[in-house]
Order: structure tokens, then C-alpha cells, then sequence
């Protein structure tokens, strides 16, 4: 019988973030396909509360580290605590989130345990007895799969958003196996020694809606009329390189190649060309709204709604609409 | 100070990709190529502290011959030493094999603080090289840096701002370490003319396999782990709809078709 499939709980000073177990639900699939248990693993200083959330998330069983060495975030503890868990069970396939702390996590565990890992991945199926892990290649004019036939366990990171969330349900509870794993602060060459919150907090991979702004909006004050629109949604706002090399808005909103891979439920693009780079970043959103005043724009060909127009009259127009459809 | 930079050649973005798709490798014959753009921002703050702080640069790269034009390149801004990572037995490496190459690299080269590289590749758009090299070596992992604040060669130690969720963390670490650096970070410069003379003049070391003491059987295609068993070209997005009329009928067939996704609350 094949091994469990786990996936690793990501979460920032033991905070519970719905998202944070958004993979037991592909999780799931994947182990029913196997005919075994999707279980959870979590390192942290304090687990227990996150334990519980991932049993009534769907978690048969929790593995945790727990330890004050583990308070914060350190990508290089929680790797190798991660390597420990992973090194001592050989799940068949374990799952991080295409997050920053996840992928910290995942890369210096895999490097640990000596193998490679299936990145960003957006497909994942049982086939042959393994894990068939798909991800974009080149700007997703291509898609790969890969599997790895050497390791155990299996090693992805998923792009957020790319599967949808199990659902909860309070009455289910999962067995919690706590390890302990020695790591002192001497063993350990990183630290935080301060944090910064971001001024804007801009989560563009968790947004559900993102309003993204290009060359086309002509200066900064369109970034203005775009946030009140995502601001009403309830969204993020994101932009073109070309937006942000102008200097009308921070890299940290770039979406694109060299900047973040979203895939929000709705990406409303206003004043963008759709080059392949900007596409590479966004074309797996569910619902694509293009708003170009160019009829040959590129990015209508990915766009589900298109509209032909200038933004400037078209996206105060949709805030008025939404204000008196949505009450606000 | 010893100050490593790791410089990936890949397929120019405006190029048209090629596949081998029995091999699953990328086919570069006759692709426009350029320096990984990631990878422009490690070569300039390693010449940034370099100038600041004093040292010598010695710049990686692992590929096919060609990849000499990114060294090329980087002689001409100035790096004092370069090396290109070339054998038929690293064609079809994994990030794992990739960083264990560049691993063996950095430990032949000996002695080096601190290894700058990019955030990730444009092709292979992994983004997870720099951290691997990190565990193989051993070095500190500072991923996703924004900002190098200080470095102290003499006291083993160097801070940074990383970009994270959320905000701006602030991390000291040990020396040596492993920088990745994204987008913003710095102005990469542009080479002058007398540099890219005298760098087309350099004869540029190659090393092998066999240099590097790395087992030929552990990296390429016969030691990756992850194995590609399918290229396929995804379908294109459904044809769109462009919705016609006056601005205000269209404002109200696109708020309504939104609301009806059910995804605005
Ligand atoms: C290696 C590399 C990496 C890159 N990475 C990225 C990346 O991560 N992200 C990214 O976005 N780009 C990236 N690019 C750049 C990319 O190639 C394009 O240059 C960029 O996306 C163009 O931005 P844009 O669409 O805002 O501008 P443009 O291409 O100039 O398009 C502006 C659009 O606005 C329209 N417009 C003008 N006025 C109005 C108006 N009033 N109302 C409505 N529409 C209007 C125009 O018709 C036009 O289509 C990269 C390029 C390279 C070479
Ligand atoms: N073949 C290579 N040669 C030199 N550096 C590389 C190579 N592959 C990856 N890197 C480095 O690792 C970083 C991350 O790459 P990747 O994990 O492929 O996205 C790049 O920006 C480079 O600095």
C-alpha cells in the first residue's frame, strides 16, 4: 500500500490562515487515490491550535516539531525540521504552498534529503503508482510533468489557489504526533531581529480579486481610480512592469515573469498590452476582463470579457455600477 | 573578501522556445540567449560590494558552451575571475544537480563569503537554485533579498532586508552565505566599450566533471530525480467575449456578469 500523502502547514507565529491548509483537499484526492490518509505536518512554537484546525480541515493525523527555536518564522529551522519529519515517515508526496515560506521550506528540505522538487505546480494526479506533478514552463506556452522516481517522499510546491479547499467540518479531529527534534539557536547561522509590516500589504497570490493597471493608465493618479475599484471589490491591485519601471507604483505589485504568478478568481486588467511576460504571470486567472482602447491588444485573446474602450471611462463607470448593485 | 556570483544563461523571453521533446530538454541550437535577468541584479551588488567593501568577484555559470557569453559579459563589468561549469554529464540536471555542480564549483574556488544569485531563472522559473545551494554548502540561506545592509568580512557576518508575506524581515546572518537578490535591489550598469574588448581576449577556464570531483552518474539527466514524462502544449483560454454597446450598457452587462461569478461579497 502506498505511504500518506502530507501536507505542510505554512502559518507565521502559530497565526491561523484558512489558506495555510488549503492543500488537504487535493491532498485528499490523492491519497484516496493511493487508498491511504492525507495527513498534516507542522513545525512551529506553539502547534496545537493549528493541529486542531488541520484535523477539521480534513488531516487524519498532525505530525509536529514543536519548539522555542521555531518562534517566528526561519525558513532554515523549519527546513530542517521539515527534512526530520519527512527523512523519518517517507510519506509518498509532500505538499507546500508556492509561497515564499513554503518554498524556503520545501527547496532547503528537498537539498536535505538530496533530491530535487517539482516547483509552482498546477496539476497533480496519481499515475503509475507515483505522483504526476504538472507545472507551466515558459510563460505557460508549455505545460510539464514530472515525476521523481528516485525519492521518497515526492517533493511539490503548489501554486496557491490552484486547487480548491477541502471543507470544514468542527466535528473531525486529527491524531497529533509530536516529534522532538533537538535544534538550538547554536545550531542555527539566521535570524530575524526585526520585522516590518508593509504599509500597503499588498497579498496579491491570496487576492481573490486583483484590479492590475499598465503604461496604458498614463501616470500614477490611475493607480488611484484602479485601488477604489479593487478597494470596493474587496481586492488587490496589481500592475504591469511597464506600470511599475514608470515608478507609479512598488515592484512588490508587479505581476508577470519577473514579478508574482497569481491566479485570482478575477484579474480585471485596465490600460495592459498582454505580453507574453505579463500573460506568464496571470493567464491561469478563472475569469480574464481586458479593458483596452486598442481592438488588437494582445491581451483580448486571453481575456474572457473584453472591452474596447478607454479605462478612464470604463472603470468609473463599473464603480458606479457595482456601488448601487452591491449596496455599497 | 570572496564574492561568488552564479549567472545562469537562458532563452531570450522574445525567443521561440524548442523542445526536444523525447529527451525533455530544452533544444537551444539557434536561440537568441541572454543573461537570466535575475541574475543582472546578483552581478551588480557583487560588484557593489566589491567596491564597498573590497574583495575579489569570481562569476559561475553551468551550460553549454555558449553560456561563455554570460562570463564573457561579466569580465566585461569588471568580475575578476570566471568559470563555466561544462560536461556532457550536466545536460538534463534537475535544481538539485544544478546546485550540486554549482556546490562543487564554489568549494573549488575556496574561501568564499558570500554567493549572490538570482530569485530565479526565466526558463526553469524555479526560484528554488539559491536555497538548494545553501543546504549543499552548508551557508546560510537569505532568500528573496531586497537589501543588503551590512556586511563584515572580519566578523563573519552580513544583514539583509528579504521581501516576505506581509513585509519587510531583517535577518542577520553567518558568513559565509547564499544571496538571492530580486528585482529593485539595485541599477544594474551596462559595460563599456574597452571592457567588452578586453573581456573578448580572456580564454575562459572550463571545468568539467572531473574538475570538480563530482560523480558524473549523481547530476544530468542520469542523477535527476525529477524526471519529465510529458510536454504538452495546455489549450488555449476559450475564445472571449468582447462585449459591444454604449459604455453604459457595457458597465452594466460586465458588473452583472462579475456578480454573477459569485466570488464579490
Ligand atoms: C525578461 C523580461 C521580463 C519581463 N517581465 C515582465 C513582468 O513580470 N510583468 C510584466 O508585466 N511585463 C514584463 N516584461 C515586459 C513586457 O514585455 C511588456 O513590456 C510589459 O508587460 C508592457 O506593459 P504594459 O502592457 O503596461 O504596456 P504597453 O505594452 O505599453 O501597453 C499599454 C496598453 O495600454 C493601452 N492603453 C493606452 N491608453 C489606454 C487607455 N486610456 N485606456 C485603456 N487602454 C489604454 C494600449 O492600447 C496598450 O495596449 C518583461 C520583459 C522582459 C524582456
Ligand atoms: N545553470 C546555472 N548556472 C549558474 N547559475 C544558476 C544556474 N541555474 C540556476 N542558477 C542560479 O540560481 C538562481 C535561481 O534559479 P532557478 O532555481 O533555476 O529559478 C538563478 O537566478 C541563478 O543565480
Amino acid at each position: 500500500m502506498a505511504n500518506d500523502v502530507w501536507v505542510y502547514i505554512e502559518h507565521k507565529d502559530g497565526a491561523i490562515a484558512p489558506m495555510s491548509f488549503e492543500l488537504l483537499g487535493i491532498g485528499k484526492q490523492l491519497a484516496d487515490a493511493f487508498g491511504s490518509s492525507v495527513c498534516a505536518f507542522v513545525v512551529g512554537d506553539k502547534v496545537d491550535d493549528l493541529a486542531k484546525e488541520a484535523g477539521a480541515y480534513g488531516a487524519a493525523k498532525v505530525y509536529a516539531v514543536e519548539g522555542d527555536v521555531f518562534k517566528g518564522f526561519r525558513g532554515e529551522a523549519y527546513a530542517k525540521a521539515a527534512a526530520f519529519l519527512l527523512d523519518k515517515y517517507k510519506p509518498e508526496i509532500a505538499l507546500f504552498r508556492a509561497t515564499i515560506m513554503g518554498t524556503d521550506v520545501a527547496a532547503g528540505a528537498a537539498a536535505q534529503l538530496g533530491f530535487g522538487l517539482c516547483t509552482d505546480t498546477i496539476g497533480l494526479a496519481v499515475d503509475g503508482g507515483k505522483v504526476k506533478m504538472t507545472r507551466a514552463a515558459f510563460g505557460g506556452n508549455y505545460s510539464v510533468s514530472v515525476v521523481n522516481e528516485k525519492a521518497a517522499p515526492q517533493i511539490a510546491t503548489v501554486r496557491p489557489k490552484a486547487f480548491a479547499m477541502g471543507e470544514k467540518d468542527v466535528s473531525k479531529s486529527a491524531e497529533v504526533i509530536k516529534e522532538s527534534f533537538a535544534l538550538a539557536d547554536a545550531d542555527l547561522s539566521t535570524k530575524v531581529v526585526e520585522f516590518i509590516q508593509s504599509a500597503t500589504s499588498v497579498n496579491l497570490v491570496e487576492a481573490d480579486i486583483i484590479v492590475s493597471g499598465g503604461r496604458g493608465l498614463g501616470n500614477e493618479q490611475g493607480f488611484t481610480v484602479l485601488q477604489q475599484l479593487a478597494d470596493l471589490l474587496g481586492g488587490a491591485v496589481g500592475a504591469s512592469r511597464a506600470a511599475v519601471d514608470s515608478e507609479w507604483i512598488p515592484y512588490e505589485h508587479q505581476v508577470g515573469q519577473t514579478g508574482k504568478t497569481v491566479k485570482p478568481k478575477i484579474y480585471i486588467a485596465c490600460g495592459i498590452s498582454g505580453a507574453i511576460q505579463h500573460l506568464a504571470g496571470m493567464r491561469t486567472s478563472d475569469c480574464i476582463v481586458a479593458i483596452n482602447k486598442d481592438p488588437d491588444a494582445p491581451i483580448f485573446k486571453a481575456a474572457t470579457f473584453g472591452i474596447v474602450g478607454d479605462y478612464k471611462e470604463v472603470v468609473p463607470k463599473m464603480i458606479e455600477k457595482f456601488k448601487s448593485k452591491l449596496g455599497k | 573578501m570572496k564574492i561568488a556570483v552564479c549567472l545562469k544563461q537562458v532563452p531570450d523571453t522574445e525567443a521561440e522556445i524548442k523542445w526536444d521533446i523525447p529527451k525533455g530538454t530544452l533544444s537551444r541550437d539557434g536561440m537568441d540567449s541572454i543573461t537570466n535577468p535575475f541574475d543582472e541584479f546578483a552581478l551588480e551588488e557583487a560588484l557593489l560590494t566589491k567596491e564597498n567593501y573590497d574583495g575579489e568577484i569570481v562569476a559561475i555559470s553551468m551550460g553549454p558552451e555558449g553560456a561563455k557569453d554570460v562570463l564573457r559579459n561579466a569580465l566585461a563589468l569588471t568580475v575578476d575571475q570566471v568559470a563555466l561549469c561544462t560536461d556532457d554529464a550536466f545536460a538534463g540536471s534537475d535544481t538539485y544537480s544544478t546546485a550540486s555542480v554549482l556546490a562543487a564549483a564554489i568549494k573549488k574556488v575556496g574561501d568564499v563569503d558570500v554567493v549572490f544569485a538570482g530569485k530565479q531563472s526565466t526558463d526553469g522559473n524555479t526560484g528554488v537554485v539559491g536555497a538548494e545551494l545553501a543546504a549543499i554548502l552548508g551557508f546560510s540561506p537569505l532568500t528573496q533579498v531586497a537589501k543588503v545592509r551590512s556586511i563584515d568580512a572580519a566578523g563573519k557576518k552580513i544583514v539583509v532586508e528579504r521581501a516576505v508575506e506581509g513585509g519587510t524581515e531583517v535577518v542577520e546572518a553567518k558568513l559565509p552565505a547564499v544571496v538571492s537578490v530580486i528585482k529593485g535591489i539595485n541599477e544594474p550598469r551596462l559595460p563599456n566599450l574597452m571592457g567588452i574588448r578586453k573581456a573578448s581576449k580572456i580564454d575562459i577556464p572550463q571545468w568539467s566533471a572531473g574538475d570538480l570531483g563530482v560523480d558524473a552518474g549523481k547530476v544530468g539527466a542520469a542523477g535527476a530525480s525529477t524526471k519529465v514524462v510529458e510536454i504538452a502544449v495546455p489549450p488555449p483560454r476559450g475564445a472571449g467575449e468582447i462585449l459591444k454597446g454604449e459604455i453604459e450598457e457595457i458597465a452594466n452587462t460586465i458588473t452583472d456578469k462579475l456578480i454573477d461569478l459569485k466570488v464579490i461579497k
